[in-house]
């Protein structure tokens, strides 16, 4: 193991975001307020998805998981989008690390990108309604899986697309559709049959319905199947990422 | 002596682009080698296979000795790249992009003396904390080259490096060079600029449509086809009413004064000299033209389309 390597390269993904901070941090973070304000504004405390939980309580570890989604996997899949069509990835790619390595590197980088904007909503949140995890040990451990996950999804879309424009039609496409039909905004139980059947297809469900249940002990889905369902994505993809990365697809053909 | 680079039957294609067709090369640790080719001879597909940019069909590469699919790890250690394009990183300054590059090779603080001496080098030490954006162009490619020896490696390529770049750099650049060479680094260039292959390459590799198809010292390739291109080229007063069948070959052109004769091995300028006065002919003027590595790489690439 190059363990050196290794840390300089995560060090370079950790910078590379917190040098444009404004546009990783920030805006996410805009964002999430945003909605915060607007959804608890509407439906602020008439409405209680669960006994005992507000709407706006409901709604905030949904709005920190998504915010975590989103920004995991843009962190490795613009990084590495971005090193392709610049060419500047070559520099990685003549040295010494292992797949394994770049894997790692480019994973936790997003691991920490996604779990440093999860956290400043849920500080912000925090000014809106003092909500505590009644899981804390669940609520990191779904963090990190899920993030995890998403990072490596976003390598393999960043090996995959070519171009800035194919790179946004995955974000706009499958991650965004994905993550905003999870059950952030509503839950899943009320769906007509249907719908909840599709809902219980998507992984990101499964996360924001774990992180939940970490808030408030209360879940559409056991705690346990939503944390065996993230565990077993992150190892699908993880595995396909790096058969992917071991091939060199599109990075050394 | 042992091999820098060991290349044997090399094949790659894009799709319906034979990039290399069996390619064999060994360059020998501590040469200076120049890899010549017209655009799209395959010369940057051979160095990316050699840095693992790019994976060849079949056939194999080792660097001093290391495989470099099996035995990547140790072959990229000694291979330093310096890529034809000039790519860099508008995230990060200079100094932070030698030290993300050393990191990459696992070196860590104790190779910070090495990495300043390279900005100093390489005249980058008053630009060691600009962004990388900020660079003109040759800025730029003197990154690109101290990117390629943070690790010290024993061998080093170049793709292309002074192409576009003013003579001024291209000067300090090859002083440069030529000191890592004489400090016992391979060198392996490739280049449009054929005098820069010539006074500074010891053995020269023609590489054209995906085939090398001359290799041999630079003297060596310039003396073979010496006796070929060497000409001389005489203003005369008179000439004879026919050229002795001794002679007849020899001759090129032959318009209004001006006799442009093919000189060879046997018969050099002081031997067709004798043989014009013999034959009474009065020379005024004598110039010969010497053949150049642009000559002869453009009859080896013209005399292989046929
Ligand atoms: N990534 C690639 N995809 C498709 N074709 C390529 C690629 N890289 C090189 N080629 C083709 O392979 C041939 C050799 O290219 P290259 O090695 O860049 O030549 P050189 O460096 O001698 O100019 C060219 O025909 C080029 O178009
Ligand atoms: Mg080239």
């Amino acid at each position: 193991m190059n363990l050196i390597g290794l840390k300089t390269l995560l060090a370079k993904e950790v910078l590379r975001f917190m040098k444009v901070y404004l546009q990783t941090l920030v805006a996410p973070v805009v964002t999430s307020f945003l909605f915060l304000i607007i959804f608890s504004h509407v439906f602020g405390e008439r409405m209680s998805v669960y006994d005992g939980v507000s709407y706006t309580a409901f709604l905030i570890p949904g709005l920190i998981m998504m915010s975590m989604i989103q920004n995991a996997f843009a962190n490795s899949s613009s990084s590495l989008i971005q090193s392709k069509v610049t060419g500047n990835l070559i520099f990685v790619l003549v040295t010494p690390l292992s797949n394994l390595e770049i894997f790692l590197a480019f994973v936790a980088a997003s691991a920490i990108r996604g779990i440093l904007v999860g956290a400043v909503v849920y500080a912000v949140a925090l000014a809106f309604l003092p909500v505590a995890p009644d899981h804390p040990f669940y609520v990191i451990v779904m963090s990190v899986l899920s993030c995890a996950m998403l990072g490596a999804l976003g390598l393999i879309a960043g090996m995959w697309a070519e171009k800035f424009d194919q790179m946004a039609g995955f974000t706009n496409f499958i991650i965004v559709p994905l993550s905003f039909l999870s059950g952030v905004f509503y839950s899943v139980h009320s769906l007509p049959d249907f719908w909840k059947a599709a809902s219980h297809a998507n992984p990101f469900f499964y996360m924001v319905d774990g992180f939940r249940y970490g808030f408030y002990g209360v879940s559409d889905v056991s705690p346990w199947l939503s944390i065996v369902v993230t565990l077993v994505s992150l190892a699908l993809v993880s595995a396909w990422t790096l058969y992917l990365l071991r091939r060199g697809y599109k990075l050394r053909d | 002596m042992s091999h820098a680079i060991a290349i044997h039957s090399l094949q790659k294609r894009y799709g319906s682009v034979h990039a290399l067709r069996g390619v064999d090369l060994v360059i020998d640790e501590g040469e200076f080698f120049a890899l010549l080719g017209p655009n799209g001879a395959g010369k940057s597909t051979l160095i990316n296979i050699l840095a693992g940019l790019t994976k060849a069909d079949s056939g194999s590469a080792s660097i001093m000795g290391h495989n470099v699919v099996t035995d990547y790890r140790r072959a990229r250690r000694a291979l330093g790249v310096v890529p034809q394009e000039l790519v860099f990183d508008p995230f990060f300054t200079v100094r932070e992009v030698l030290r993300m590059q050393a990191g990459y090779f696992g070196l860590g603080r104790a190779n910070e003396p090495w990495l300043e001496e390279l900005l100093h080098e390489l005249m980058l030490t008053d630009k060691a904390d600009s962004n990388m954006r900020s660079l003109s162009g040759g800025m730029k490619r003197r990154v690109l080259v101290a990117q390629a020896l943070v690790h010290k490696p024993p061998v080093l390529v170049l793709d292309e490096p002074t192409a576009g770049v003013d003579v001024a750099l291209r000067q300090s650049l090859w002083h440069f060079v030529k000191r890592l060479h004489k400090e016992g680094h391979t060198i392996v260039l490739t280049t449009h600029y054929l005098e820069e292959a010539e006074t500074l390459c010891q053995r020269i590799g023609i590489l054209n449509h995906g085939q090398l198809i001359a290799l041999d010292q630079t003297s060596a390739l310039m003396q073979g086809h010496l006796g070929d291109q060497r000409r001389a080229r005489l203003t005369v007063d008179n000439v004879p009413p026919r050229w002795p069948d001794a002679f007849a070959p020899s001759v090129v052109s032959h318009n209004g004064r001006e006799l442009v004769v093919q000189l060879s091995a046997d018969a050099g300028l002081i031997e067709v000299l004798t043989q014009l006065r013999d034959m009474g002919v009065n020379v005024a003027e004598v110039e010969t033209t010497t053949a150049d590595l642009e000559d002869i790489f453009v009859e080896l690439i013209a005399s292989q389309g046929k």
